[in-house]
């Protein structure tokens, strides 16, 4: 007779599991908070600077005699949105010009993007809007706006041009030859083909060329658009309450810029990511 | 919780309220002792004409620069210059990033609430220089008060408070310097621009084809005085007691300066 099988061995005891308790990583939260508000409460008291928050509303609103009037700094924030949309529609349309032409069959046409791309690319935003202000336009007559727009949208498409490219060079090149040996003619190729499929490619990064066209847009008030950073800059010199005036302004423009990058986020996830 | 992550918990919420612990509120100093034990004066001042400019070499010339050199080589010191964009010349004061604003600063009700000035050490005026493409047919002064007309200022002088009192309707559009906001007149794009004499003259000399003066006399007649951090009296006292004893050396440097056109063999010619 065989020796009988040993029993098998009782299971070992699990090793200890160290659960994360939800108390530990609210304790972290809280201390951070409070670490970086008593921060910033330290520097603020150490300045010895008068804080004068209380004088700030008067510059987002007023009620005059019963009715609501928009303060300065909420006018140069609708002034700033009004410059930013029409801005991007151009600096779309320049940079889709630009990526398409890049990689066209013309060599005229390649030596005409890539001069625009490397210039308006390589050169301070600042340095283009005052020789456009106050050298071209005179010429051409043109107003502030409309150079401020022109200005915006061709620095911002320079780089949006570079980053369709990019897209457009991601597409699978064994697609347009399919689709033109299908018979498709060029245009139906790019129109339904190649670019639905670079759009996703190329959504998160236009994202940051939109946020930078917004942010870049406080530089139009060198030519003394009544932007929202005229408008600040002419508040601060007027009350120098430089600190508490510049902190609402930039939440202003965090406000524009965390509602444009939630908006293409949400446009992203409309395309999905062609899968292959 | 075992021990050690209770001691942990305990030296990190501790550990975030250091920075409340550690606040000192500093001791309000004599501004003239301080500048004496670091052995350098810190003065913050813009590019005016002629008041600070640099010369061919790229070194700052102007009567400003007259006036720091002396009070610091009076005072014992070394001189540090500081030069900021006008429009934050009062928050960089009092943010410490120099002593004291020797910059043609005007002396205005507006700017006593943030600085303290001293007696003032020069007097100046504001003058205006206007388009001849736009402004020829507008009649002086009513007829600038209009919301079709457009006046240039560079942003944070004293003028463009001017501009918003004596023209109400007008619009205002305030660049970063004067050279800029000369430009736009000359360009045809606004009507006039105002500035501390003897600036508009100089343009108006210059650009004689494009622009003229509407009027022979100041529109306002300005003080001028250091800008001081506030809380400071002995600081103060000494720069007044400093500025009473060098009047006559002072009228001298801006008779200089402002009333005579010897010096432009100094500064490239514009």
């Amino acid at each position: 007779m065989r020796e009988p099988v040993p029993a098998r061995q009782p299971p070992q005891a699990p090793p200890t599991v160290w659960h994360r308790s939800a108390g530990w990583d609210v304790f972290q939260f809280v201390i951070l908070v409070v670490f970086l508000l008593s921060l910033a409460f330290h520097g603020a008291t150490q300045m010895g600077y008068q804080w004068k928050w209380d004088r700030v509303p008067r510059y987002l609103w007023r009620v005059i005699d019963g009715e609501w009037v928009w303060g300065p700094l909420l006018k140069g924030l609708w002034v700033t949105v009004d410059l930013a949309w029409k801005s991007t529609l151009l600096a779309l349309v320049l940079g889709a010009l630009a990526a398409w032409m890049r990689q066209a069959p013309s060599h005229l046409g390649r030596a005409i993007a890539w001069i625009y791309i490397e210039l308006i690319r390589n050169t301070p935003l600042l340095v283009q809007i005052l020789v456009c202000y106050f050298i071209l336009a005179p010429t051409l007559d043109l107003n502030r706006e409309v150079t401020g727009v022109f200005c915006l949208a061709m620095y911002e498409g320079a780089f949006a041009a570079e980053i369709m490219r990019g897209a457009l060079k991601a597409v699978p090149k064994g697609q347009s030859e399919a689709a033109l040996s299908l018979g498709m003619s060029l245009h139906i190729t790019q129109q339904d083909i190649i670019w639905p499929q670079a759009l996703p490619l190329m959504l998160p990064p236009l994202a940051g060329v939109l946020v930078n066209l917004v942010k870049h847009s406080a530089i139009v008030s060198v030519i003394a658009i009544f932007d929202l950073t005229t408008q600040a800059r002419t508040i601060i010199a007027d009350t120098f309450m430089a600190f508490e005036i510049w902190l609402t302004t930039a939440l202003l423009y965090l406000s524009i810029t965390l509602c444009l990058s939630w908006g293409v986020g949400h446009v992203e996830k409309l395309f999905h990511r062609p899968k292959w | 919780m075992n021990f050690y992550r209770r001691l942990v918990a305990l030296s990190l919420a501790l550990f975030s309220f250091l920075p409340l612990v550690t606040d000192a509120q500093a001791q309000p100093e004599n501004l003239i002792d301080t500048i004496k034990k670091r052995g350098k004066l810190q003065v913050g001042f813009a590019s005016f004409v002629p008041w600070a400019m640099r010369d061919k070499q790229g070194n700052w010339v102007g009567f400003e620069i007259d006036v720091s050199n002396k009070l610091a080589q009076d005072l014992g010191v070394r001189l540090e210059l500081i030069p900021t964009a006008w429009d934050a010349i009062i928050p960089s004061l009092i943010a410490g990033k120099f002593d004291v604003i020797i910059g043609g600063l005007t002396i205005t009700p507006q700017r006593q609430e943030q600085v303290d000035f001293t007696l003032p050490y020069s007097t100046s005026g504001q003058g205006i220089a206007a388009s001849k493409q736009l402004a020829t047919n507008l009649k002086w002064p009513e007829g600038y008060n209009s919301p079709h007309v457009t006046f240039a200022c560079r942003r944070g002088v004293a003028g463009c408070k001017t501009v918003e009192e004596k023209w109400p309707k007008a619009t205002l559009r305030q660049f970063d310097d004067d050279a800029i906001a000369f430009q736009e007149v000359i360009n045809g794009k606004a009507h006039a621009v105002i500035s501390s004499e003897p600036t508009p003259s100089f343009f108006v000399i210059r650009n004689s084809d494009k622009l003229f003066k509407p009027t022979n006399e100041n529109i306002v007649n300005t003080f001028e005085g250091f800008g001081l951090r506030k809380g400071n009296p002995a600081g103060l006292a000494g720069f007044n007691d400093w500025i009473n004893k060098n009047q006559a050396w002072l009228k001298q440097r801006h008779q200089y300066w402002f009333r005579t056109q010897d010096w432009a063999g100094l500064v490239p010619s514009i």
